[in-house]
């Protein structure tokens, strides 16, 4: 090994403490890097292969019924490659050993074959066998909630009619990739099912023989989409087509796309931190080094050593650095992205899910690390490379020696003099300390945006099912029903309170922008089920005109007063225009709401209802629910209760290790920034230090000098990083806003004491270790050298 | 050799404040033990301007490193009144420094983020029964450099605020490194001007080490170091006046 080689190993190891504190903050970028690329790369792979092979829809479209004849006038639409039509049928099921109804959703699959459109992936068994009425496929997701295997038995009620199924198999839909109840905050795979049944048998069951009331479509590749859906919806209208949707606005894939787009953000925010972090520290250290260095560059140079090769020396010594945070940070990331993919698995169900750290990824990876590391060195690589010998060779002058505003400041003259060294040596070099709090700051940032997850479910939950949902059953009917109805469920055991309610898809319109939604429309005085306005106070749906969730209003660009048109894609499908009335906030879900009297008006009928909301005396809970099932009119009765529970168990334990990660990336950066800020502060004041020690200053008051200062600035940072923090989830709050859900920017004082009892904590370690070295300082030698 | 019990010259009390005792200092570097002191015993009387002189490596720095709490000795007694030095803990070391020794020394060690004023004042803050900052500089005719910085005083200036510094918490003892040794002879003289103005003014015991010859002729006594061992003491019949000095 050449001179300068060993010298490079040695430097390293003389600043090991430092470099291996940049390199664990290094590792935490690189770490966030992988994983989040990874994880895109490997959805998507999974995702691509299984709507290739299983050839997921192009267009989706419900209808009310149409006889199986109508299919070939779909086929015959400009631009359809394959049409096929389904019959789709909610059911309520009975799992032994699970005591709360399952609501399942049965979709048709051909006897001959598997479907030509969304085929299944059979995990297990097989398809249903003609002629074996009673047999059907159901979901993995369903099958391991409740540990069901083939040739187990679950009793459904399809229309009010009991049966017994059969599992004949157990399979994946790319059209159930992710699997969710409409209208749901969270998937719950042990209360919502999907099942697939032979057409015939389910045919029978849904009293829809000779019928279909779905239809998916294939397009040729050149196909205009939204020609197509046009025509469609012109054919199906008669048949009570409730408008066709792209694959876009299919539920499932919304949700992949959306999950991916948060992925797509996480990779371009997080690593960007730590990298940042990393960047500013190996500034302030390879900046200090070479300024330590600068008679040992001048005497290189006066031998002969190149510009080139002193430059080279020096980058050598940060790519070391790069090299000690990228080989563990790919490692972690690796790990953890296959945590990471198997949480997914539980979530998104592909045939396979294969994570994967490829070339490409960990190239990237290295590029940006370095390019960041660089970015964060070159000025003081440039100063060793540019400085001359002779210029090197003398001495620094010794910085700034003038009063400043800060001691005009009565309260200054009041300080003691160690207080007065620490309130100079900031001001004296205020980048460094801006960088100093920033680092900090950015560590507390990084820990409020780690609670955030947890902080905002719990607020959503607890306006959702606390404030604005409290019913404990929703009882949804397979068809608009009379008055009579509710006096039907109200005379149901065990029934305190039911309110009515309708729900009617629309199309609306505003300007030139249109939203696919539903109108809810309540009764005056609803108690049970409550619209909220922007302070989540409740507000009561106006006589006339029409509320908006706040998410549609800005998708619409509408301001209350302003007139929407609405077009009710049910019954004879009126376009009407109706003035918003007000703005509603809610988390989950996006929908208009109107007055019940005021929608059945425009329908021009007359009391119509979808659905009721209710609670319950719990003690007839089970014979309440027997009740319900018992009637063929009612589609599905969900219990809001236990949902709760089962997000927190199956979602809890994923946040929860979300939470140690981001704890422990966070409590490396906070460590990274102050032990670094205060270790260059000892080296560029141990003769200062020293001094003091020899003029009878006791250790813990040569410590506060130092460590004053550090106790200070991390003091300054806290605060900061509260409010970068709460900026941060803004920023995430913004970016997930979906349709689906909107997560609220909250942040609990819990999470905020946390931040800062973990920087606190980082705070005394680094204090601990530079103390020790405080503890050390030779007073004799220090007096000996000159700076 | 033993010089204990020579008189100083000074005509006032001689009462002892130091007494070593058979001192040695050894440090291991490496594999090699190096012997800086190999058994010094010499007192420092009150109010007495010594001279220690000897080339680098003769021990005398290592000699009042172990004077003033800086450094304690391998085997030995060093005793100051009825404190024992040698074995003396940080904490009681530390105390020591804090009550009673003045340092100053070749590179003036003045915090380069405080004033000429803060410098003293750093130290008059912790002492029990101190001067006032600016009557210390004034003693040094520094009461018009008191607000500036290290950085905007030159090395003369600087060194005499060390001395300032030194001296404000009326020590008992003043130890002097090498005190003029980065400065021009007309500036050192200066300085030592300014450390014989204290020693009169304020009767402290005063110990300077250097290698400059010119410098013991100021001096109640010389001391002469080579090799860790005193090798001659001896008494000026009269001090001289700085300013008479040059070299």
């Amino acid at each position: 090994m050449r001179a300068l080689e060993r010298k490079l190993f040695r430097d390293l190891w003389n600043m090991r403490a430092q470099a291996i504190a940049i390199a664990l903050v290094m590792a935490g970028g690189v770490a966030t890097w992988v994983i989040s690329l990874s994880t895109i790369e490997s959805l998507e792979n999974s995702q691509r292969m299984f709507y290739q092979n299983y050839r997921f829809a192009d267009v989706f479209a419900p209808l009310k019924r149409a006889p199986l004849a109508a299919i070939g006038r779909i086929w015959e639409i400009p631009g359809v490659r394959t049409a096929e039509g389904r019959v789709r049928a909610s059911a309520t099921l009975n799992v032994r050993g699970f005591d709360e109804p399952v609501e399942g959703l049965l979709t048709s699959i051909p006897e001959a074959d598997n479907a030509m459109l969304n085929r299944l992936f059979l995990t297990a068994g097989r398809l249903p066998r003609a002629g074996d009425d009673s047999e059907v496929v159901i979901s993995e997701a369903f099958a391991e909630a409740h540990r069901l295997a083939v040739g187990d038995g679950i009793d459904a009620i399809i229309r009010g009619q009991a049966s017994r199924l059969l599992i004949s198999g157990i399979g994946l839909s790319p059209e159930f990739v992710y699997q969710i109840r409409p209208g749901s905050l969270f998937p719950d795979h042990s209360r919502y099912a999907t099942l697939w049944m032979l057409q015939r048998p389910l045919a029978q069951a849904a009293g829809m023989e000779g019928a279909f009331n779905d239809v998916v479509l294939q397009l040729e590749r050149n196909a205009d989409a939204a020609t197509v859906i046009e025509a469609l919806d012109t054919i199906l209208d008669r048949w009570g087509g409730t408008g066709a949707v792209l694959r876009e606005d299919q539920t499932s894939h919304s949700y992949l796309r959306e999950e991916m787009e948060q992925l797509r953000a996480m990779a371009r925010i997080v690593p960007l931190i730590f990298l940042g972090v990393a960047a500013f520290l190996l500034n302030i250290v390879i900046h200090r080094m070479v300024r330590m260095q600068r008679d040992q560059i001048a005497i290189l140079k006066a031998f002969g050593y190149s510009n080139r090769v002193i430059a080279t020396h020096f980058t050598g010594l940060v790519l070391l650095i790069v090299l000690l945070g990228i080989v563990p940070g790919i490692a972690l990331g690796g790990w953890m992205g296959h945590g990471l993919a198997n949480i997914y698995r539980e979530f998104f169900r592909f045939p396979e899910l294969f994570f994967r750290v490829g070339p490409p990824v960990i190239a990237s990876a290295v590029l940006v690390t370095a390019g960041a590391a660089l970015a964060g060195t070159w000025r003081a690589l440039w100063g060793a490379f540019r400085a001359a010998p002779a210029e090197a060779m003398r001495a620094e002058q010794p910085h700034g020696s003038r009063r400043s505003l800060i001691e005009r400041i009565p309260l200054f003259r009041h300080l003691d003099q160690p207080n007065r060294m620490i309130v100079r040596s900031l001001e004296r070099q205020p980048i460094k300390a801006l960088l100093a709090v920033t680092g900090i700051a950015l560590a507390v940032a990084i820990l409020v945006t780690g609670r955030f997850q947890q902080d905002t479910i719990g607020f959503m939950l607890d306006v959702q099912f606390g404030f604005a949902a409290r019913e404990d059953v929703t009882v949804t009917f397979t068809e608009p029903a009379g008055r009579e109805a509710l006096n039907e469920i109200r005379a149901l055991p065990g029934v305190i309170e039911a309110e009515p309610f309708r729900a009617v898809a629309v199309k609306l319109f505003h300007g030139h922008r249109s939203h696919r939604s539903a109108v809810q429309a309540y009764s005056p005085n609803a108690t049970l089920h409550r619209t909220l306005d922007r302070n989540l106070e409740p507000i009561e749906v106006p006589e006339s005109g029409l509320l908006l969730t706040d998410w549609l209003a800005e998708q619409l660009d509408v301001e209350v007063g302003q007139v929407i048109t609405v077009e009710f894609l049910e019954g004879k499908r009126p376009r009407i225009e109706i003035p918003l009335a007000g703005i509603v906030r809610e988390f989950v879900g996006a929908a208009a709401y109107m007055r019940l009297e005021a929608l059945n008006g425009l329908l021009q009928e007359s009391e119509r209802i979808s659905g009721v909301y209710l609670t319950a005396d719990f003690k007839d809970r089970e014979l309440l629910l027997d009740q319900l099932q018992r009637r063929p009119r009612v589609a599905t009765s969900s219990l809001l209760e236990n949902a709760v529970s089962s997000f927190n168990r199956t979602m809890g334990e994923n946040i929860r290790i979300f939470s140690l990660v981001n704890t422990l990336l966070a409590g490396v950066v906070a460590f990274g920034v102050i032990y670094n800020t205060a270790r260059l502060a000892l080296s560029e004041r141990a003769r200062e230090l020293a001094s003091l020690r020899v003029l009878g200053f006791r250790r813990r008051e040569v410590a506060w000098v130092l460590l004053g200062e550090l106790a200070l600035l991390t003091a300054v940072a806290i605060p900061i990083g509260f409010w970068l923090g709460y900026g941060f989830c803004g920023l995430i709050s913004r970016a997930m806003a979906s349709e689906f859900y909107r997560v609220p920017a909250v942040i609990h004082s819990d999470s905020y004491a946390f931040a800062a009892a973990v920087v606190l904590a980082a705070m005394l370690i680094s204090m601990l270790a530079i103390g020790n070295r405080l503890y050390r300082l030779d007073l004799v030698a220090v007096l000996k050298t000159r700076e | 050799m033993n010089i204990t019990h020579q008189k100083p010259p000074t005509d006032g009390a001689q009462r002892p404040i130091f007494r070593m005792h058979a001192v040695t200092k050894e440090y291991r570097v490496g594999e090699n033990v190096i012997r800086a002191l190999r058994g010094i015993d010499l007192t420092l009387f009150a109010g007495e301007l010594v001279v220690f002189l000897g080339a680098s490596g003769s021990g005398k720095s290592t000699l009042l490193n172990i004077l003033g709490g800086l450094d304690s000795a391998t085997s030995g007694s060093v005793r100051y009144h009825d404190l024992e030095l040698c074995g003396a803990d940080d904490a009681a070391l530390t105390e020591f420094r804090r009550q009673h020794v003045g340092f100053v020394f070749q590179f003036y060690n003045l915090i380069p983020s405080l004033t000429a004023r803060e410098n003293v004042a750093i130290v008059t803050e912790i002492a029990t029964n101190p001067m006032d900052p600016d009557e210390a500089l004034a003693l040094l005719d520094l009461g018009a450099r008191a607000d500036h910085f290290p950085g905007q005083l030159s090395g003369g200036e600087q060194q005499r605020v060390a001395i300032a510094r030194a001296i404000a918490k009326q020590p008992a003892v003043l130890l002097c490194d090498e005190p003029t040794g980065a400065l021009d002879s007309k500036t050192g003289i200066k300085v030592l001007k300014a450390l014989e103005h204290a020693n009169r003014a304020l009767g402290t015991t005063t110990a300077v080490i250097t290698h400059n010859e010119a410098i013991a002729a100021m001096a109640d006594r010389v001391v002469r170091l080579s090799d860790g061992r005193i090798s001659a003491i001896s008494q000026n019949p009269r001090r001289a006046d700085p300013e008479t000095l040059h070299w």
